[in-house]
Formats: C-alpha cells, structure tokens, sequence
C-alpha cells in the first residue's frame, strides 16, 4: 500500500434551478411575430436581462423553421434558453438545448397596451412577488414514502419523519421527534441553512448539496438530539444539550 | 351503524388474511353480523383460511360486472352463521376493480351487516387502494422486523390521504396488529421490541399475536385460528384485539405459549 494518497477535488453536481421566462409562439407565427414586434415596441427591455425558453408545444415547426425562428427572436435580442414542447427527434445541432420542465406552463401577461394618452414608462414585466410565509408547519408524522418539499423557507414537523421519507426546505429542517428519512436543507443554495431534530436515525442529511448518509453519520450523534450545518464544504454534526 | 375496517400492511406475509379471518370470527362468535371481503384479485386465499373454497360460485368482480347479485355472491360460514365471505375472483386481476363497483358493494353491504372487513392484498396498488379506498378504520399488521414497520408507516400515510373519509377531512381510526411476535427473541435484540414499533409509527395499539403453529395449524384445516383452538394464545390474543376494536377496554398482555394446554389445565387445578 502506497502511502502517497493523491489529493483530488471531489466532483461536484450541483442540481439548480433557474427562472426563465416560457414563451409560446401560437400560430400563425407569422401574425404572432409582429404580435411580438408590437409589444416590443411598448416596452423594450420586456426580455432584457431575461432567460427565455421557448415552448413550441403549441405549433408544429420543422427542424428548420425552428432556427428560423430562434434566429429571429435573436434579431430582436430575445436570447433563447432552450427549447421545450418538441419532440427531441426534431433536434438539430445548432438549436439551443431541449428542456423538460415538469410544471404546467404558467403565462405571465406580456405589457398591455398603454392607453394613447397615458404618460408611456415601461410597464412592470412581473406582478409583484406576493407576501408568502417563509415557513411550513407539519404538525402530524412524515411517512415512509412521503415528500414535504417547501423551497420557499424553513419547514417545522412536530412528529417524526419516517424512514424513506423525504423533507426538501430551501430554509433550515426543525424536526420535533424522530428524523429517519431524508432531510435536505437550504436546497437552493442556502450554505447558512441547518437541520435540527429531536432525535437523529438519518438515513440522510444534506445542506446546499453537501451531504452526509447514515453510515457517515458518527455513532455518538445517533439517536441523540442534534445539529447540522456547513463549515465550508464540510457538514458537520454535533448533539445538542 | 355498520363499520368498514380494512387490515392492510403494504408487505406481504405479515399475517392480514389470517388476521381478517381470526378478527371476523372473533366478531361473529359474539353475535355481530360479520362479512369479510377478499380483495386479492388474481391470488385469492381468504376463502382457504376460511374452509369455503369448495362452495365459492360467484365472487367480487361478479358482483361488480352485474354477472351475480352481492347475495349470490355472499358465502355463509359453516360454523358462525353470523359471518360470511365475499370471495375474490381467481381468474382475473386488480384491474377489474372499479372504484364504482366497490363503492356500490359497499354501500349495500352497510344496510346488512355490522361489520365490514376488507383483506388488502399485499401492494399499494389498484387492489389495495381500493380494499382502504371506503374503510371507517384501519388495522395495519406489522410484524417486529424494519421492513415490515417501513411499509406500515408507508400505508398509514396513505390511509391519512388517499381514503375517501381522509379526502373528506375526516380521520380514518388507525391500529396497529403487531403480529408474529417472539417475546424471547425481542428480549435478545433479535426483533424489534413492541415499544420500538409503536414509536416509529405512532399509531395506537390494537394486539400483540405471538408466533405460533397454531396460525398454521389452523389455516390448514381451513379454519381461523380463533374458531380452530380458541383457547390457544394466538387466538387469545385476537380475541382480546376484536374487543378492544368494539371499544372495549382490555388490558394489554402477550398471551404466552410456552406452556401447553395440558401445563395450563394443570396449573389451574393446583390453583
């Protein structure tokens, strides 16, 4: 056995997700380019500084017009993401990436017009974000097989998590009982996030991607009350009181 | 006002046809109208533990075709003539129950009996979503060992989302059979201890079943457990469970068997 053990950087994949603006041609794209053009026109930076992706579930395109079409939404500095809503046989070299997005397509209103008379400023692009609470409160037990996924905050369970279950919080985890299943906090990337729970039997932890299993969980935490946070990208765990 | 119980466990083997069988005998020894119905499609057992699959000439799917009327379908006990099969068919599979035809069996089941219990089939698919998809409560038959106790919990979950009374807002009543269970061996660590599962799933307890031949003993003359050997500590135990389900306060106690009916017969004398 060597003695010389090669430090190596661990890969890291991180999962993360983007907000991007969906834009769905409708035919005829002809009168819905102008359509386009003519929203354009009232409100410029609409796009600007915006991911697009292009869902064409909507109209059938070949290969082809599809880069016709991408290239005309880069004529009017519309840069395309990736495209969605196409059947990936119809993908090309040359055309941005196929997404899969497993949301119902939700439509944010292009900038109406303005009124003729009205003083003309860029309307708004989004609503205003609406007040949401920043946690989620489970006062009943996490079941084997079941997912609590809250990326908006903390979440709270006052009970147990079972094992094969799964608790996904962009926040910390407070758990008041029993963690057996998977908990993954600050899952957006929040390296401040941390996990607490009554009594830890983890088969997972994990803060911002870093992660440890149950194996990796010391014998001296195990079934006693602890923390979980990141030093770095190291996730540490230590027994509370 | 009739109870719909289901006895579901997700794992299979854990004991929920012996278990639907022993409960409803237990029932119907007391008076109670009592029919159980198989729900295992395709593998169909309850009517061999029960001693009537010689007399089985319609059965579930039947009904729910139209092909039979639910009494023709409906298969007296020999013993209790209070309690009565409604078998699954063999031939066919979960897909041909219908979440219609078991709402309306159901339905006209309530108006007859007192009792309504559902054997799951093993599984949380078709067949077992539709076993709990109408039941007022619920005994879940777990045995001590983690695979058994995961998938209770995992069909406890179900039974809080996925049953028409939990859809309604309401709660479905929950017990859990602890079944299978060596006193011994969960001394030595062998086996989870009672107190584990029970706080794992956080669910009241109905009874605990010791392991025992009699269990197999009896299913193989074709009889439940508590009509085969009544005095036998399985059967004990299930009858000690059946009360606690008519909300019958009884203290909780592992019926033991390392003594035989003969020790017992002369222990008592020496009383």
């Amino acid at each position: 056995m060597s003695n010389a053990v090669r430090q190596r950087h661990s890969l890291m994949f991180r999962p993360r997700s983007y907000t991007a603006f969906a834009v769905t041609p409708q035919p005829p794209i002809v009168d819905w380019l102008s359509d386009l053009d003519a929203s354009l026109v009232r409100s410029e930076s609409f796009f600007a500084g915006h991911h697009v992706a292009l869902d064409l579930s909507a109209v059938n395109l070949s290969s082809n017009a599809i880069g016709q079409l991408v290239s005309k939404l880069e004529e009017r500095n519309v840069r395309v993401l990736g495209i969605e809503g196409v059947d990936p046989a119809r993908w090309q070299p040359g055309l941005p990436p196929v997404l899969r997005s497993d949301r119902v397509p939700r439509i944010v209103e292009s900038p109406r017009p303005t009124e003729p008379d009205a003083p003309t400023h860029a309307p708004d692009p989004l609503p205003p974000p609406k007040q949401k609470p920043a946690s989620l409160m489970i006062e009943e037990p996490v079941r084997s097989g079941q997912s609590v996924v809250f990326l908006e905050g903390d979440i709270t369970i006052v009970g147990s998590v079972g094992s094969g279950a799964e608790i996904v919080a962009g926040g910390s985890i407070h758990v008041y009982g029993a963690l057996r299943g998977r908990a993954l906090a600050g899952a957006t990337g929040n390296a401040r996030a941390r996990i607490f729970c009554h009594r830890v039997e983890a088969e997972l932890l994990a803060i911002d991607s870093y992660y440890r299993t149950a194996d990796e969980i010391d014998d001296s935490v195990r079934c006693r009350s602890a923390q979980a946070w990141l030093e770095g990208e190291q996730l540490q765990i230590s027994t509370m009181n | 006002m009739a109870q719909v119980l289901v006895v579901t466990s997700g794992k299979g083997g854990v004991g929920k046809t012996t278990s639907t069988a022993a409960l409803g005998a237990a029932l119907a020894h007391d008076g109670a109208k009592v029919v159980v119905i198989d729900f295992d499609v395709g593998l169909r057992n309850l009517d061999l533990v029960l001693g009537a699959e010689r007399r089985v000439v319609f059965d579930l799917i039947n009904v729910i075709n139209g092909v039979a009327k639910l009494p023709q379908a409906l298969i007296r006990d020999k013993r209790l003539e209070t309690l009565y099969l409604l078998p699954a068919s063999q031939t066919r599979d979960k897909d041909a129950l219908t979440e219609d035809g078991v709402a309306r069996i159901i339905d006209e089941l309530r108006e007859k009996f007192d009792w309504i219990i559902c054997d799951s089939p093993a599984g949380i698919e078709r067949g077992a979503a539709l076993a709990m998809r109408y039941a007022d409560s619920a005994v879940i038959v777990t045995n001590p060992e983690v695979s058994s106790v995961r998938d209770s919990d995992r069909i406890i979950g179900l039974l809080d989302s996925k049953t028409a009374k939990a859809e309604r807002g309401e709660r479905i009543d929950k017990h859990v059979l602890i079944t299978r269970y060596h006193a011994s061996r969960a001394a030595r660590g062998e086996m989870l201890s009672v107190d584990d599962v029970l706080e794992i799933l956080s669910t009241p307890l109905l009874g605990i079943i010791p392991e025992s031949q009699e269990v197999l003993r009896a299913s193989n003359v074709g009889s439940p457990v508590t009509l085969n050997n009544p005095l036998s500590a399985p059967a004990r135990a299930y009858f000690d469970a059946a009360r606690r389900l008519k909300g019958e306060h009884v203290a909780m106690v592992v019926p033991s068997e390392s003594r035989g009916i003969l020790n017992k017969l002369f222990s008592r004398k020496a009383a």
